[in-house]
């Protein structure tokens, strides 16, 4: 009886085909918009993860709270800021080694102290400004996932010569030597110092916020002695934790570690200090991107929705016209279940195909870039909108099924 | 009663003291006002009556798609009071072979698909189904017709598929309800051959017109009138050997 039934209900969507067509669409559409909008939600959120992995996601910056000592010679300013609870505080020396203590901080590999410079490259009569001019150590590149695609990254030894050497982002080299000059070996003029460019990073793009390109960096101590001043301070101190599990700890030890260096209380190093933790502003942006996921998931779900409801009011049509054939289905025998049946499979039918083709649709769509975002398509929004059509085909085709098999023979033979 | 229930065969149909009454209070309407009456097996019946007579009434009760106010019916020994739904629907299945003045075919579906259908709800498998299809399409002369849709019949043919239907279950009766009203008269001559081609195979036909000229085929002539049997004739002998269907 059931494949008589499939067969019947088939008969049924064939015999209006534009009709079941149609119908069918409004499921389509709604199993394919929750493809394809959870898939570019996905894809979002996938794409600012490896932007932030891209960072390391074991790396910690540790930078003052204050707004003052920026720049170079900023130090023992020695106002107070905030109240009571935060003076003016910068990083120093001392904290590098305190830092780079392995017994104090057992979860922090690598230390590397930067300083910033806003300075002017000039070459052959070209002058730019990179956004970023940083002096650091020579495991910063190591750190923070620096590639060098030509030349090398300076090392240990330049930083111990204070050689004044440089090695420049993609976006600086083009600036400053335009096309097809090979910068390497070439001296550019940074405020009135010479720096020889050693190497070229391998291009890296945006992060979302700034060109991670629009960079030159050169060894600390060569910085210091042109650019910003030998004045022992840092803007920020940045640290790779053992491993990106272990980045709480170690930013609880780091807090702990320039605490006692600045004679704060925790709380107080707290908020004196600011540490940058990328496995928490990936969570973060986890989160927030699951909440985009959702709402865009729900604007779909809701087409899906309003497809059923079209389900529902085709089915009550076709019951409606189909009353004499109840009828007479009835006369020759068909029990309630038997219109109920074939009904009910007629309505699970029109949302099984729709949701079918919506799926086809769904997968296909999810292969174009939409809006700059590569859709990723997250396999349970599949088995969730095909589902979810199908019950809602089920849900919806269950009050005209059941208003076609309460019909007495009598009338429903007698109606015109 | 004008006509004594015989104590062998068992009567394909006993009628006691029905009635039926729809409405209540001021609007109330005796439909039938207590009607009794036996069919015998391979009788050829026609009730007359104008409209009003509660002719459909009884049609209604005696293919039990109604069910009577008061008194008992027992269609081929089985009292149809108190069963439910469904065993309603089965007793339709198995004893009833129905033929209506609009034909009744399912539309956008094939002649034998049509004929098929009482035996799809009776379960029958789909090969014994068809075989029995094709035989019942046989003997109503439209075996070159399996594959037409209602629409592509003519009323003539179309009335023949429905007989078809009604005779392919093997029913204890067949009750036709006005067969000839949508027809000419042409049309209206072969199905009523038809008709008593099959009451001379031995089926009971119960047939239900306001057409003397249909009534005088049949074997037996019941005129109702308000709801009430006013004469029972009979015009040619039941056939002694009747064939159990």
């Amino acid at each position: 009886m059931s494949l008589d039934n499939l067969r019947i209900a088939l008969q049924g969507l064939l015999a209006n085909r534009l009709r079941s067509a149609l119908t069918m669409l409004g499921i389509l559409i709604g199993v394919g918009a929750v493809i394809v909008l959870v898939a570019v939600g996905n894809g979002s959120s996938i794409a600012v993860q490896s932007q932030i992995q891209g960072l390391g996601t074991n790396v910690l910056t540790v930078q003052t709270g204050g707004f003052g000592g920026f720049g170079g010679g900023g130090a023992g300013g020695g106002g107070r800021r905030n109240g009571t609870t935060s003076r003016s505080v910068t990083l120093t020396k001392a904290d590098v080694t305190g830092l780079g203590n392995t017994t104090l901080v057992p979860d922090v590999k690598e230390v590397a102290p930067t300083v910033n410079a806003s300075v002017t490259g000039t070459y052959d009569g070209t002058t730019y400004q990179p956004s970023q001019f940083v002096g650091t150590t020579a495991n910063y590149a190591q750190i923070r996932n620096y590639e060098v695609a030509s030349g090398s990254f300076f090392t240990d030894e330049d930083q111990a010569q204070h050689r004044k050497v440089v090695v420049l982002g993609t976006t600086v080299v083009s600036q400053l030597f335009g096309q097809g000059v090979n910068p390497i070996d070439r001296v550019v003029k940074f405020g009135s110092a010479r720096f020889r460019v050693i190497g070229v990073f391998k291009p890296r793009g945006t992060n979302g916020v700034q060109d991670q390109d629009d960079i030159a960096m050169a060894p600390l101590a060569a910085v210091q002695d042109s650019l910003t001043g030998n004045s022992g301070t840092f803007q920020s101190i940045t640290l790779e934790a053992t491993s990106s599990k272990t980045t709480d700890a170690a930013q609880a030890e780091v807090l702990a570690v320039l605490g006692s260096n600045h004679k704060l209380s925790s709380a107080q190093a707290s908020t004196t200090f600011r540490v940058l933790n990328q496995a928490s502003l990936l969570q973060t942006s986890n989160a927030s991107n699951r909440v985009f996921t959702v709402l865009l998931g729900a604007v779909a779900a809701i087409s899906l929705l309003v497809g059923g409801i079209g389900v529902m009011n085709i089915m009550l049509v076709t019951v409606t016209e189909r009353t004499r054939e109840i009828g007479i289905r009835k006369a020759v025998g068909a029990k309630k279940g038997d219109i109920l049946g074939q009904f009910l499979v007629e309505a699970v039918l029109l949302s099984l195909l729709g949701g079918v083709t919506g799926v086809v649709g769904g997968l296909i769509g999810s292969q174009f870039k939409i809006v700059g975002i590569t859709p990723v398509v997250a396999p349970y929004s599949v088995g969730l909108a095909f589902g979810v059509a199908v019950l809602v085909g089920l849900f919806f085709g269950i009050y005209p099924a059941n208003r076609a098999a309460s019909m007495r023979p009598i009338d429903a033979l007698r109606y015109e | 009663m004008t006509e004594e229930p015989r104590r062998l065969p068992t009567p394909v149909i006993v009628v006691h003291q029905v009635t039926k009454t729809y409405g209540m209070g001021d609007t109330e309407v005796h439909a039938l006002a207590g009607v009794s009456l036996a069919i015998q097996r391979g009788d050829f019946v026609a009730i007359m009556g104008a409209s009003g007579s509660g002719k459909s009434t009884l049609m209604n009760i005696l293919g039990c798609l109604d069910l009577p106010s008061t008194g008992r019916y027992l269609l081929d020994g089985v009292d149809v009071q108190g069963l439910d739904e469904t065993q309603l629907a089965e007793v339709r299945n198995r004893k009833i072979g129905f033929i209506f003045q609009s034909f009744n075919l399912i539309p956008r579906t094939s002649a034998i698909a049509n004929v098929e259908l009482p035996m799809v709800y009776a379960g029958v498998k789909k090969a014994e189904r068809r075989e029995r299809a094709l035989l019942a399409m046989e003997s109503v002369g439209l075996a070159k017709r399996l594959n037409h849709t209602p629409a592509e019949l003519s009323g003539g043919q179309q009335q023949r598929v429905a007989v078809a239907r009604a005779i392919a279950t093997n029913p204890a009766m067949i009750l036709a309800d006005e067969p000839t009203g949508n027809l000419d008269s042409a049309a209206s001559a072969d199905v009523l051959d038809l008709f008593e081609a099959l009451n001379a195979e031995g089926r009971t036909v119960v047939l239900i017109t306001h057409e003397n000229e249909v009534a005088d085929r049949a074997k037996r002539v019941i005129r109702l009138r308000d709801g009430r049997i006013l004469e029972d004739v009979r015009n040619q002998p039941l056939a002694p050997t009747a064939i159990t269907a």
